[in-house]
């Protein structure tokens, strides 16, 4: 049994099925209110849940049961009597010591639990940054969308932000400084690319079992950077990708040389090339890439997948993949992506994707 | 004392009151001091900057108010969503 949770604009859905048919629903919470992203603790069973009102601000809430009550945490604020509001809760990350979280939200903010979710803390290195008042935000708004901890060693992380580039600390997050050698803005005119900040990191993971390895999707071009995010190198390019522009990534924690993308065709037209759905898998470090689509809409699908919409369960060739659309449809893979299933259709547009 | 009138899911986190009698002399005083009263509350209708959050509106005796907008005793405060859509 597989347990999905789909955050939505229409609140969060939780999704029980077994291999290769269709998903049911097994609980909804927070009905009507956008969910950004969802995940459970695997480490202590907690759900938690980011729900961005538009009436009422950004909130994280906490429960045992996603379909009995949620409790809100607390600390989820930016300093009082500050200029800044906090506008969006964009992940939720496990650390690596017991208790420890890390949650990243718009304006490009890092907050920190120690108690499993239910108090935090803003993470003030990284919000006093000197050069915060230069930061430009992506057209999603400033987030802060992708933390990558290094497995058994709490002291160095990775942040992705869309449009503020790539962070890295040694010391736990006490300090933090660039990553970014190596990406390419083409979106900036030539003659202004050289140092600037202005950078769109759509999607970062490290892989697991060589966390010195880092695969990004940035606006426009997909990275792998073999020296724990100092320097990226270009793997997007006449590498057999349709189109180097796209949101979500995923790596098979089993195989470092491992990434999957969805390339969508363009920034100014953000659907799946061709009217097709197919996710890309690489298996070579990003050398070459190819379409694994059996099983997924094939023809008139024009489809969106954001930027948290798909997961992992599993590693290796029984690898689980998932990953939800604009759409409401939810799909599937038992085999690392060689064949593919319609987990869940008429969803509202699916924001986040993540196995419990 | 300002009389502020809530709905739900507002009222909840005031523990299920949907009428409340708070001192202030601004409708932000008056929402500081509903804060004060029930904590749950903090951040649901002022943000980090003490500003009313944007799709919010405060009504004092039926008129649009704002942050800094004056009180008198028995003045009535309706905190509502807005209107989204068409």
């Amino acid at each position: 049994m597989t347990e999905l949770l789909v955050g939505t604009k229409k609140g969060l859905f939780a999704l029980q099925g077994d291999n290769g048919g269709s998903f049911e629903i097994s609980a909804r919470a927070f009905a009507g209110e956008p969910v950004e992203f969802a995940l459970r603790d695997r480490r202590n069973g907690r759900y938690l849940a980011c729900v961005t009102s538009a009436f009422y601000g950004p909130k994280v809430f906490v429960t045992d049961d996603p379909a009995g009550e949620w409790e809100q945490a607390e600390g989820m604020e930016l300093p009082e009597g500050g200029d800044r509001a906090l506008v969006r809760l964009w992940t939720v990350v496990p650390g690596e010591e017991d208790g420890l979280l890390y949650a990243g939200g718009d304006p490009g903010v890092l907050f920190e639990s120690r108690d499993g979710g239910l108090t935090w803390e803003l993470n003030k290195g990284f919000w006093e940054q000197p050069t915060r008042p230069e930061w430009n935000p992506g057209a999603g708004g400033m987030c802060l969308h992708s933390i990558a901890t290094w497995p058994g060693d709490p002291s160095r992380l990775a942040l992705g932000i869309s449009a503020v580039g790539v962070w890295l600390s040694d010391d736990g997050g006490t300090t933090w400084r660039h990553g970014n050698d190596g990406l390419v803005a083409r979106y900036v005119p030539e003659e202004s690319r050289e140092g600037t900040l202005t950078l769109c990191v759509h999607n970062l993971h490290r892989a697991p079992s060589q966390p010195e390895r880092l695969f990004m999707q940035f606006h426009g071009g997909v990275y792998r950077s073999d020296d724990a995010g100092e320097t990226w190198v270009d793997i997007g390019t006449d590498t057999g990708l349709p189109s180097d522009f796209g949101f979500p990534l995923v790596v098979d924690p089993e195989d470092p040389d491992s990434a999957y993308v969805i390339p969508l065709v363009a920034d100014m037209d953000r659907v799946t090339p061709d009217g097709r759905v197919r996710v890309y898998e690489t298996r070579d470090a990003g050398a070459t890439w190819t379409a694994r689509g059996d099983g997924l809409p094939a023809a008139d699908a024009y489809l969106t997948i954001l930027r948290q919409a798909f997961d992992r369960e599993g590693s290796g060739p029984g690898m689980g993949l998932y990953f939800g659309a604009t759409s409401g449809d939810v799909f599937g893979s038992n085999d690392a992506g060689a064949t593919w299933f319609t987990a869940a259709t008429k969803l509202p547009p699916v924001h986040s994707v993540r196995v419990a | 004392m300002a009389v502020v009138r809530l709905r739900a899911p507002l009222s909840e986190l005031a523990g299920g009151r949907r009428e409340l009698q708070l001192d202030g002399t601004t409708v932000v005083e008056v929402l500081r001091a509903l804060e004060s009263e029930h904590p749950a509350i903090a951040g649901w209708i002022l943000d980090e900057r003490t500003t009313i959050r944007e799709h919010i509106n405060i009504f004092v005796n039926g008129e649009r108010g704002r942050e800094d907008t004056a009180l008198a005793a028995d003045d009535r405060i309706h905190v509502l969503p807005s209107i989204s859509g068409g």
